[in-house]
């Protein structure tokens, strides 16, 4: 199973939306965005590893710091994170983290190998990692553009294999630049018999933030 | 042996020996443990943000190097330790992914490490060891019993600083 999530982000003051006091319509729209990209993504990973991949109803949730890597099996569980920044009339970043053992299967899948599940990451091995996490990232964020009618740039992906907690740390922080808790939209999607789990965490600046609502016409 | 004392993200604690405290996975951020070798007592502040002042929403002292090191100092010395011989071990403020460094955004891990010896240097708190930036994830125990901070990382076998 993989799950997609999304990160919002946005600062005190000048956002319509509060942290802590959002209205059930806001919530909807951050649930649709997820359905959304979410959507694509499913659908570029299944066709890319011609897999049949379900997808999950989207979950919107805010999470103390503590919370966030529990959604990972907890700060030390080792999983594979792939990062890119965004530019454009998006600014932020996004994630795509991966369970280990998901990864390797789908490093698996595509390359036709059989390494086991807690290996190490070869060099090839990481790079089509990082290419399954730009095709993917990729359906997500057109998807996104598309909804809002704005190009969004993201860069090349960047990988680590690290602790759950060191790896959240990078979006973490900048959740913490406005507050003490980050806001995740979470689309589960998986094929039941591969062992695949991940999130999508994309995390727009607070200017970006207002521009995708303005553009949903709120 | 006594119990082991875990401090979260953007959060702070002490312990007494013969208890530890340990923070888990840090990355970017940088955990900055004071201690009293004869008190036996050591704080630890898990820092994500280098600077209060430049945040407006700054009221989890923790958070920050400036405001989190300040009140870490206080509660140590509110529990016992002597202010004069408090000394500090440092470790974290990793780059976790290998980016071209121009992005500032991406360089919290080295500013959070600045900013922590600049507020230590300031209240004259020494640096007895430290294990700070490059790019991996390290999880740390400090043992008040002994003064040792044990690094843990993924890949590698654990050492004492």
């Amino acid at each position: 199973m993989t799950s997609s999530l999304v990160c919002l982000n946005w600062e005190e003051g000048m956002a319509k939306l509060e942290l802590d006091s959002m209205d059930s319509v806001q919530y909807d729209v951050l649930k649709e965005i997820g359905n959304i990209g979410a959507g694509n993504a499913t659908t570029a990973l299944a066709t890319m590893l011609q897999v049949k991949v379900d997808m999950k109803v989207p979950k919107v949730a805010l999470l103390d710091f503590q919370e966030l890597p529990e959604i990972l099996g907890g700060a030390e569980n080792i999983i594979v994170g792939i990062l890119l920044t965004l530019s454009g009339n998006i600014d932020g970043m996004m994630m795509f983290v991966l369970e280990r053992d998901a990864a390797h299967s789908m490093v698996n899948m595509l390359m036709g190998q059989d390494v086991p599940l807690d290996a190490e990451f070869s060099e090839m091995e990481a790079s089509a990692l990082q290419e399954i996490g730009n095709i993917i990232t990729g359906a997500y964020l057109s998807s996104l553009s598309n909804l809002i009618n704005m190009s969004i740039n993201a860069s090349i992906p960047y990988i680590a294999v690290d602790m759950a907690g060191a790896i959240l740390s990078v979006p973490a922080i900048e959740f913490g630049k406005i507050g003490d808790k980050a806001l995740l939209i979470q689309t589960e999607f998986g094929e039941k018999d591969t062992q695949v789990n991940g999130f999508f965490i994309l995390i727009p600046t607070l200017d970006s933030y207002n521009a995708i609502l303005t553009s949903l016409g709120l | 042996m006594g119990t082991m004392i875990k401090v979260g993200m953007a959060d702070m604690n002490y312990c007494h020996a013969p208890d530890a405290i340990t923070t888990l996975g840090l990355g970017s951020c940088v955990g900055v443990v004071l201690y009293d070798m004869n008190a036996k007592i050591a704080g630890l502040v898990h820092i994500m943000l280098p600077d209060s002042t430049k945040i407006r929403n700054n009221d989890n002292y923790a958070k920050f190097a400036d405001t989190g090191i300040d009140e870490m100092l206080r509660r140590v010395v509110q529990a016992g330790a002597s202010r004069s011989a408090i000394k500090a071990k440092i470790a974290g403020g990793a780059q976790m992914f290998a980016f071209s460094t121009e992005n500032d955004l991406l360089r919290v891990g080295a500013r959070n490490v600045e900013a922590v010896k600049e507020k230590l240097s300031q209240l004259r708190i020494p640096i007895v060891a430290e294990d700070t930036g490059k790019s991996y994830g390290r999880t740390i125990e400090f043992y008040p019993e002994t003064g040792e901070l044990l690094v843990k990382a993924v890949g590698k076998s654990n050492y004492k600083i």
